[in-house]
């Protein structure tokens, strides 16, 4: 992974004096609130219902295990003993106190960490692919490129206030991890017909109040001018992004009311005085950062491993987590793992300082000393030998992080919710759990398979909810809480938003809904259609019917 | 005291006197408060008008000395003004959503301006970083730009680096304790106006 130079280090430590001392002047009063609230809020400190809480970021969601070592301490130190992976692969801490920010931002800064960015009306941290760099159908690891594109976004001088946040994702990959569609600005990287590394551009998708998936504005784009590009893009978004209304201010709005040939006219214009100058990026500075992201020091195993494939044959346990929580390598003999942090009960992405302990000594022992966190907030040991398995998995188990459940009904995506994010409409973490509870049946979870639900707690869709199978949203009516549900969304190249199937219901309805969704699924399925197919193959009315069918029988 | 900060050749920065008297046009008569998803309008959007026609006819302009007057009044009073533009009296200041173009329409060489001045209403308008950039890089402005209006130390890096040598700190703060926020980072990541990406400036191949 990427390591620092003293240009980077020198970068952090100052960031970490500017904002101490931005803290003090806050405290002394010599800051408004409005003036603080952006300074903050780019060093990623929200002030919630509780207590502030503190968003670290992970770029591309590449972790060493001395860096989770440290959040684990700091969370033991200056919070409650746990952190929350969100949904931008970055951690969360719940209840540091403002006073403490800046020191825990010093420790991160010990560990090459920080939490510039992860919030505010700026370029936030970029997403992608857990998978990079092992998945057997990547064609460009982007990560050297998404690194990059951290330092040039990083206190970008130009687009430190722009009208609203603004997200990038990239992804080289045939199937689509990182939900580019879904992102202001998606990068999809592929081989060009030269073999040459070259990008799609995706602009304007994003999820939020009014969810859209993107549009290309690019089909080709030479990696060289990846910044030029990104810069011409939210140069035209910085001036006529709308600021007179916090609703309409994100690109995709812009990008729709302009049309996207008008918007495409626009940002080419731009190009034209940007391309080939000085943001060019150079083939030294790629193989500068790329020589970070290099295959690791990999043995030359055979593909099949008879202590594994015993272990298989003999323990049924460790063969369902194998099938749900481990992953197709590129190297033969080399497995990805999925850690599950989606324990049936607990709250989504929640992780304690112990098992965070118990992570980085598992990264040590069989995964070079590295994790990656994903959108969906689990984490990954992507390196594990064939042989080595079923001691991760013994570990794992023993710490709770062997749920074998990844891609199942019960791996839910869910927001922090009502019960900690102040911008939230309704609880969502007891709604995951609720659901949890209902499908606490293996058997059951593995007959209805694959089944992505996305639970947020307000329009601002930090759960991902138009693009669940099952999406959840919860609403505010007259000031209590309800969850309005929709069918059919997707990430993946596929992706779609999901279709609203009706009036919302109340906490305490949501479980039997979901089941009856199941329930129409599994009636109708064909052959070995999963549920997105299947609503794909007969749309929504058949759900719709069953759902509320049961309801107006009762009143 | 004076409020303004100015970066000298050498790049040190110090305050200094204002020389100029700036001109503003009275309030507007029906100041209604516009109202968008029922939060109050902070912004106006690129392009829209800044002053009435009753405003601009009733805005007073001092008959001499440096005056540094808004882009609608220059337009509203031309005739006027004209000479003393040739005698390098005139600054224009530009608001965040007024255009490059519009002010490129009025002055066929900007370096005929001797100050443009862009002004910030909220510091959170991040269009005044875009404006700056433009004028230095696209237009070839050469001469005095200045940030005004709610301008406050913790943006003063990215004014700097969008192309501005001086800035007036809003009222209510210290201009000399704002110093310091134009040195808060050593060596920035990106390039800017008169600066080209790190890996460009410096030598980071690894050790």
């Amino acid at each position: 992974m990427y390591k620092y130079d003293p240009i980077d280090q020198q970068l952090i430590n100052e960031r970490v004096a500017q904002y101490r001392d931005q803290t003090r002047r806050f405290l002394a009063g010599e800051l408004s609130d409005d003036e603080f609230r952006p300074l903050r809020l780019q060093n990623g400190l929200y002030i919630q219902r509780h207590a502030p809480m503190l968003r670290i970021a992970v770029p591309y969601g590449l972790l060493s295990s001395k860096q989770l070592r440290k959040l684990a301490d700091i969370a033991t130190r200056y919070d409650r003993g746990y952190g929350h992976f969100s949904t931008r692969q970055n951690m969360q801490l719940n209840w540091p106190k403002l006073e403490d920010t800046p020191e825990i931002l010093a420790e991160l800064a010990t560990v090459e960490m920080h939490a510039i960015q992860t919030s505010g009306n700026c370029i936030r941290n970029i997403t992608t692919d857990q998978f990079a760099g092992i998945a057997p159908d990547e064609i460009i690891d982007p990560r050297a490129i998404a690194e990059i594109m951290r330092q040039w976004s990083t206190f970008h001088p130009e687009f430190a206030l722009l009208p609203r946040k603004f997200k990038i994702a990239v992804s080289g990959t045939e199937q689509d991890r990182a939900i580019v569609q879904a992102h202001d600005i998606g990068l999809e990287f592929y081989l060009d017909a030269h073999g040459q590394m070259a990008i799609k551009v995706w602009v304007g998708g994003g999820l939020g109040r009014t969810p859209i998936l993107g549009t290309v504005i690019r089909e080709h784009l030479e990696w060289q001018h990846v910044l030029s590009y990104c810069e011409a893009i939210i140069r035209v978004y910085n001036v006529h992004g709308r600021r007179d209304n916090i609703y309409k201010a994100r690109i995709k709005i812009l990008v729709k009311a302009l049309g996207i040939d008008e918007f495409k006219r626009q940002v080419e214009a731009e190009w034209a005085h940007l391309k080939d100058g000085p943001l060019t990026i150079t083939q030294a500075e790629l193989d500068r950062v790329a020589h970070y992201f290099e295959p690791m020091p990999y043995q030359t195993l055979p593909a099949h491993d008879a202590s594994f494939d015993a272990a298989l044959a003999s323990n049924p346990a460790f063969a369902a987590w194998v099938k749900r929580c481990v992953h197709a390598h590129r190297v033969p003999g080399y497995r990805a793992v999925t850690l599950s942090l989606k324990p049936h009960g607990k709250a989504p992405g929640d992780i304690t300082s112990e098992q965070m302990h118990v992570v980085a000594d598992l990264a040590d022992a069989y995964s070079f000393g590295e994790l990656r966190s994903s959108h969906e907030q689990n984490l990954i040991l992507a390196d594990v030998r064939l042989s080595d398995l079923f001691a991760v998995w013994e570990k794992a188990r023993a710490a709770g992080l062997a749920t074998p459940n990844i891609g199942l009904l019960t791996d839910i995506i869910c927001c922090p919710g009502g019960d900690f994010c102040s911008l939230a409409n309704a609880k969502s973490i007891p709604i995951a759990e609720a659901i949890q509870r209902q499908f606490d049946n293996l058997d059951y979870l593995y007959d209805i398979g694959e089944l992505e639900l996305n639970i947020s707690g307000c329009m601002n869709a930090c759960g991902h909810h138009h693009v669940g199978h099952i999406g959840i949203l919860g609403v505010d009516k007259d000031g209590s809480e309800w969850y309005q549900v929709t069918i059919g969304g997707k990430q993946g190249k596929d992706a779609s938003i999901g279709t609203v199937i009706g009036p919302s219901f109340s906490a305490e309805e949501m479980p039997g809904v979901v089941q009856r969704l199941i329930e129409v699924y599994v009636r109708e399925r064909q052959d070995e259609e999963r549920f997105i197919d299947t609503v794909r193959r007969i749309g929504i009315a058949p759900f719709k019917a069953h759902v509320y069918a049961e309801q107006e029988v009762v009143s | 005291m004076s409020q303004l900060i100015q970066l000298q050749a050498n790049g040190q920065a110090r305050v200094v006197e204002d020389t100029w008297t700036r001109v503003i046009p009275p309030a507007a008569a029906d100041a209604a408060v516009r109202k968008q998803a029922g939060k109050v309008v902070l912004f106006k959007l690129t392009g829209e008008a800044s002053f009435t026609e009753e405003q601009l006819a009733q805005t007073h302009i001092p008959p001499t000395g440096n005056i540094l007057v808004p882009l609608a009044v220059w337009q509203a009073h031309k005739a006027t003004l004209q000479p003393r533009l040739a005698a390098g009296e005139i600054g224009i200041v530009l608001a965040t959503h007024e255009t490059v173009e519009a002010l490129q329409a009025e002055f066929a060489d900007l370096n005929q301006l001797p100050l443009i001045a862009i002004f910030v209403e909220r510091f959170s308008d991040g269009r005044i970083f875009t404006l700056g950039h433009w004028l230095r890089s696209r237009c070839g402005f050469k001469n005095e730009l200045r940030a005004i209006g709610d301008v406050l130390r913790d943006q003063l890096f990215f004014h700097k680096r969008a192309g501005f040598n001086s800035f007036l700190i809003r009222a209510d703060r210290s201009a000399e304790a704002a110093l310091s926020g134009l040195n808060d980072f050593s060596q920035p990541y990106q390039g800017a106006v008169d600066d080209v990406p790190v890996w460009r400036r410096l030598n980071r191949s690894q050790a």
